[in-house]
């Protein structure tokens, strides 16, 4: 069973459509009890940092998505879900994120040429070997919307990297926790893999 | 690398595909799922969805098919059509639809721009202009209800004002163009993405590969939409990607 985490957050469903789609049964709720049970646990997201951690604290979350972390849970934050695991971010300059993973969370560059947001597809380069991409070529190109990026603290966690005016981290790996900035969701068939091997994870 | 999209799109009518050969004789098309699926596969990179008949009345219907889209979909896609208010956003929004389109309720409400942005984020605002250039020659106006009003409102200056308000994307249609098959509005495309920062799709005219690779390189569009000529297959989306590639822009492959 693969839990996402409900906090009104606007991609939950295609996020639940693409797992129910593996065949994966997917629950859908913010119940502790049920997020400690299942076998892996996503937290989605799209809009702004700020607001999302004003809700995860609202739903009491914050929490239990640090004992999920602690627990070892296979855990996988997506888009807006990879920032949170952070300690902080640009868009909301005060905020505390989850402070799971270290690293900061910056603006895309304005003055590179690049439009902001990225909407689009991009590919991605495997700086470090990662359980999520096991499959995936080298160059695979994955759905991107967002103005912030990731820049991880230690340059060993990251797993993907894709070039857009700058260097952005694209999907992080450290123990059972993993996310990815771009949404897997999205990303046809190379996002439907990603999340079957997060199911598959999650499963052993 | 960042790549340039191609966008097929699809017409809706009922909850149907629909493509009119002379737009009074709709044909079936099948189902809206089947299709998009098929464009998928066939490496479409997001599809746009415009619904010719929604209206209050068959919302239900509209909802019944952006649901069946999404889960059967993987890629992204934009959903236009009828959509007057910030609750039909949030309600196809609900159904698991990336972004909406507006046009007409846009420019009697701009309003609806700024609380749909707000409320949703920008990243799911597209703004679609239909834009004619004036018997004068001097610019190009924008019409509402199908093409079939002249608002009098310039159209850069109306792109300008969207951006403002709060739009993420232009999906721009050139109603001189639209149909030809003799290329898109390059001058168009080119005064609107000169004016504003945000992404612009360009519509209307596309017959030929070269024509998508003018309106990305000469018009500075950062993605390109055809409906009729994918749809009887005149050109596959794979053939107009193999031959931007060809030409040196990036697409995805």
């Amino acid at each position: 069973m693969i839990a996402i985490i409900d906090y009104d957050a606007g991609n939950i469903k295609s996020v639940e459509k693409a797992f129910l789609s593996l065949g994966q049964e997917t629950v859908v709720t913010r119940e502790p009890q049920a997020l400690f049970r299942a076998d892996g646990v996503v937290l989605p997201g799209v809009g702004a940092f700020g607001d999302a951690m004003e809700k995860l604290h609202r739903f009491g979350l914050v929490p239990v998505i640090r004992q999920l972390a602690r627990e070892e849970k296979p855990f996988l934050g997506i888009c807006l879900g990879l920032q949170l695991l952070f300690e902080s971010s640009q868009e909301s300059p005060g905020v505390e994120g989850l402070g799971i993973l270290e690293g900061q969370v910056l603006r895309l560059p304005e003055d590179q040429g690049v439009k902001i947001p990225q909407i689009g597809w991009n590919s991605l380069h495997f700086p470090n070997p990662g359980r999520l991409f096991c499959g995936i070529p080298e160059g695979a190109y994955v759905y991107f919307v967002h103005s912030y990026y990731l820049r991880a603290k230690e340059e060993r966690i990251v797993t993907a990297t894709a070039e857009y005016g700058t260097c952005v981290h694209a999907s992080v790996e450290q123990g059972n926790v993993f996310a990815c900035q771009f949404h897997p969701e999205k990303s046809s068939e190379t996002g439907l893999a990603i999340l079957r091997n997060f199911v598959g994870i999650a499963a052993r | 690398m960042h790549t340039k999209r191609v966008i097929p799109c699809l017409d809706i009518k009922d909850g149907r595909v629909v493509k009119g050969v002379q737009f009074v004789n709709l044909k079936d098309a099948g189902e809206p799922a089947q299709a998009a699926q098929a464009y998928d596969r066939e490496g479409a990179d997001e599809v746009v969805f415009l619904d010719i008949t929604a209206s209050a009345d068959n919302r239900s219907t509209q909802l019944q098919w952006v649901r069946q889209v999404a889960s059967r979909l993987f890629i992204p896609f934009t959903v236009g059509g009828g959509i007057r208010t910030v609750e039909d956003f949030r309600l196809i929004l609900r159904e698991g639809a990336d972004k909406i389109a507006v046009n007409s309720a846009a420019i009697t409400n701009p309003g609806l721009i700024s609380q749909a942005a707000d409320k949703f984020g920008s990243q799911c605002v597209v703004v679609a202009i239909d834009a004619k250039k004036r018997a004068d020659g001097s610019g190009w106006n924008i019409y509402k209800n199908g093409g079939r009003v002249d608002m009098g409102i310039d159209a850069v200056q109306w792109a300008v004002q969207a951006e403002k308000l709060g739009a993420g994307e232009l999906l721009l249609t050139s109603m001189d163009c639209d149909g030809t098959k003799e290329g898109y509005d390059l001058e168009l495309t080119k005064a609107v993405t000169d004016a504003v920062g945000i992404p612009v799709i360009a519509s209307g005219g596309a017959g030929k590969p070269e024509h998508f690779y003018e309106a990305l390189e000469r018009g500075g569009a950062e993605a390109v939409l055809a409906a009729s000529l994918f749809h009887y297959k005149e050109l596959t989306i794979r053939q107009v990607k193999e031959y931007l590639r060809q030409r040196g822009i990036s697409v995805r492959l």
